[in-house]
């Protein structure tokens, strides 16, 4: 009985716990404003209050940050393509029964569990590197020159990893929207004379589309905050530096946290939008 | 245009063969119904015919043409499913128009096809909306519609109607049966009640295991059972069957005698019981009575209000000249 008293006394109750959720997320924000709005390099000795929006606008007027705007697009875009359609094509294919299919699916889930730094070097010294990869050996036995993957082709040698990476999880997702499928529609499609293909876009897509928004989503969430990979990797050179790392770069390579604070700020307002953006298109299929 | 003919057809699942070699003829134009107790093998017989199950064996000819290896969609058949399996996210129209989209009819074409299944099955304010904002009756008769418009050389309806309530099915019941009184095409029907076979069919197929038990009109079932079975599963209530002593005495195994053909009195009669449950429906009145020579209670029909209460003492006696005769292996005597 959720009367008026109880009501008040259940505010009372998880008071704490919200306060506590609040102070947590809102101080580090507080605090990341505040040094946005400082001339603070701590090598140098210099902590001035008060320079305005100056930060701002050296973050968003030097070069690299529409270069690192775009690299993040890039990055985040190609890692939802593999993996949406990859874990679409995985979930069809996981979907048919055959043997062994309970071992499959969870050796398929593995690489999610991997942590991106160990992936990311795994990746880096075992397959992508031009000596002694795997991948080299591979073009060696074909004849080939082994290609060298960080540095001939450095942003989609990173997409490559985080999309092994990510690709579990969107098949995971999918796989269980594609079973929640009812099978008499497939067969009353295949009545009505549709064939495979067909089957695909009329039936099986639009039926995965609220599976793929979630996917789209919560990835997108997730990826805007990419670091480990490209750290391990490539440093941030050869045009792989994201919005993320070039924030990092501000604050431990440059030593000014003034100036990546600022940077923090906008990549925080720049996911939002996107959120929001996303939320609204979410929105609009969940509705249905 | 829509005669379907099974030969010899076995159906098998790994090493379980749940349909026997199999022989049917349905003509043209025939209201078959495909009756039995559920894991009959009825739906997996239709699923055969519609061609999404493959014959382990025989052969299945539509129109005397050989279609035994002819995917589903090529066979000319129409299917409407137990679940409708409409496409959610489509509307009415759009769902409707769907197998003429695959067929490749032209637009005006389709247009035409759809206004008039929308008329005879009273759709035509639902055509905008989505299968999910239709009631379940209105939902059947999409899915009906969409049958329609692929002018089907047969109809394949799996369990329609059970997924309805108990009025909507007596109401869909007669929309179907005026349907196949316009539209004169071939309908195979699946159902496992047989007040619906009873009702709607030209020709009922009794299915018992995999095996057809019988084939006829729905009288020639309930006045001449072939065998017990068919006897026991055709007419409601159910037709009582009654061994030993009394059944000897008419050498017989087995006797049959259905409710309305047993008179009640309360002062003489061949035999004496007592009176347990009584259902009373208003125009007619079911009895049960418990005879003390008999293993089940006698369903007795009374029309009318027959006033008995719990306990009391009846007479039954059966109408000799409908009484059905089986022997040991449940086979009617003549």
């Amino acid at each position: 009985m959720a009367t008026q008293h109880s009501k008040s006394a259940a505010r009372v109750m998880i008071s704490p716990a919200v306060i506590f959720l609040l102070g947590w997320m809102i101080v580090p924000l507080v605090m990341t404003i505040y040094f946005s709005f400082l001339d603070y390099r701590p090598l140098r000795g210099v902590k001035e209050c008060c320079v305005g929006f100056q930060n701002y606008e050296r973050f968003v007027t030097s070069s690299s940050f529409t270069e690192s705007v775009i690299t993040t697009l890039i990055m985040v875009g190609g890692i939802l393509l593999i993996t949406v359609i990859g874990g679409i094509l995985l979930a069809l294919l996981l979907d048919q029964p055959f043997w062994g299919q309970g071992i499959v699916r969870i050796l398929v889930i593995a690489p999610f569990f991997v942590m991106p730094t160990v992936s990311a070097l795994v990746w880096k010294n075992m397959f992508m590197n031009p000596v002694n990869g795997l991948f080299a050996y591979l073009f060696k036995f074909l004849g080939l020159e082994p290609f060298d993957f960080l540095t001939q082709a450095p942003l989609f040698s990173i997409i490559l990893i985080v999309s092994w990476q990510w690709l579990p999880f969107a098949t995971l997702i999918l796989l269980t929207a594609t079973q929640s499928l009812d099978s008499e529609q497939l067969e009353a499609a295949e009545m009505d004379g549709a064939p495979v293909l067909s089957r695909f876009f009329y039936i099986i897509l639009p039926h995965l589309a609220r599976a793929i928004t979630v996917v789209i989503l919560i990835q997108t969430i997730f990826l805007l905050s990419i670091f480990a990979e490209i750290f391990v990797t490539t440093n941030g050179a050869f045009g792989t530096r994201t919005l993320t790392y070039l924030v990092y770069q501000r604050v431990l390579e440059s030593q000014n946290i003034g100036l990546g604070s600022a940077g923090g700020i906008i990549a925080v307002i720049l996911a939002n939008i996107i959120a929001i953006f996303l939320m609204r298109i979410v929105g609009k299929n969940l509705d249905r | 245009m829509g005669s379907i003919t099974l030969n010899q057809v076995t159906k098998s699942f790994g090493e379980v063969q749940v349909i026997p070699p199999l022989d049917l003829e349905i003509n043209d134009g025939e209201f078959v119904v495909f009756v039995g107790p559920s894991g009959c093998g009825k739906s997996t017989l239709l699923r055969l015919i519609a061609g999404l199950e493959d014959v382990s064996s025989g052969m299945i000819a539509i129109d005397g043409n050989d279609a035994t290896q002819v995917p589903p969609a090529k066979r000319g058949l129409a299917m409407v499913f137990q679940s409708y399996a409409l496409y959610p996210h489509m509307s009415v129209r759009k769902n409707i128009a769907f197998p003429m989209k695959m067929a490749g009819v032209p637009q005006e074409e389709q247009e035409k096809r759809i206004t008039n299944a929308a008329k005879v099955l009273n759709l035509t304010d639902y055509l905008e909306r989505r299968p999910g904002q239709l009631s379940g009756g209105q939902r059947q008769r999409v899915a009906i519609g969409r049958a329609i418009v692929r002018e089907p050389a047969a109809f394949l309806f799996d369990e329609p109607l059970s997924n309805l309530d108990a009025a909507l099915r007596v109401n869909m019941r007669l929309e179907i049966s005026e349907l196949h009184n316009t539209l004169e095409t071939t309908m195979i029907y699946v159902t496992h009640d047989q007040v619906e076979a009873m009702t709607m069919a030209d020709k009922i197929v009794v299915l018992h295991a995999g095996v057809i038990e019988q084939v006829g009109s729905p009288l020639e079932l309930y006045n001449n059972p072939r065998n017990e079975f068919v006897a026991g599963f055709i007419g409601s209530p159910k037709m009582n069957l009654i061994k030993g002593e009394e059944a000897a005495k008419r050498n017989a195994a087995t006797i049959g005698i259905r409710p309305e053909h047993i008179g009640l009195s309360t002062t003489d009669g061949a035999w004496q019981g007592k009176v347990g449950v009584a259902e009373h429906l208003g125009s007619d009145t079911f009895i049960h009575v418990h005879v003390p020579e008999f293993t089940e209670p006698l369903t007795v029909r009374a029309s009318g209000e027959f006033s008995v209460r719990h306990g009391d003492t009846v007479y039954c006696t059966p109408d000799e000249s409908k009484l059905h005769k089986f022997d040991a292996k449940g086979l009617r005597m003549t």
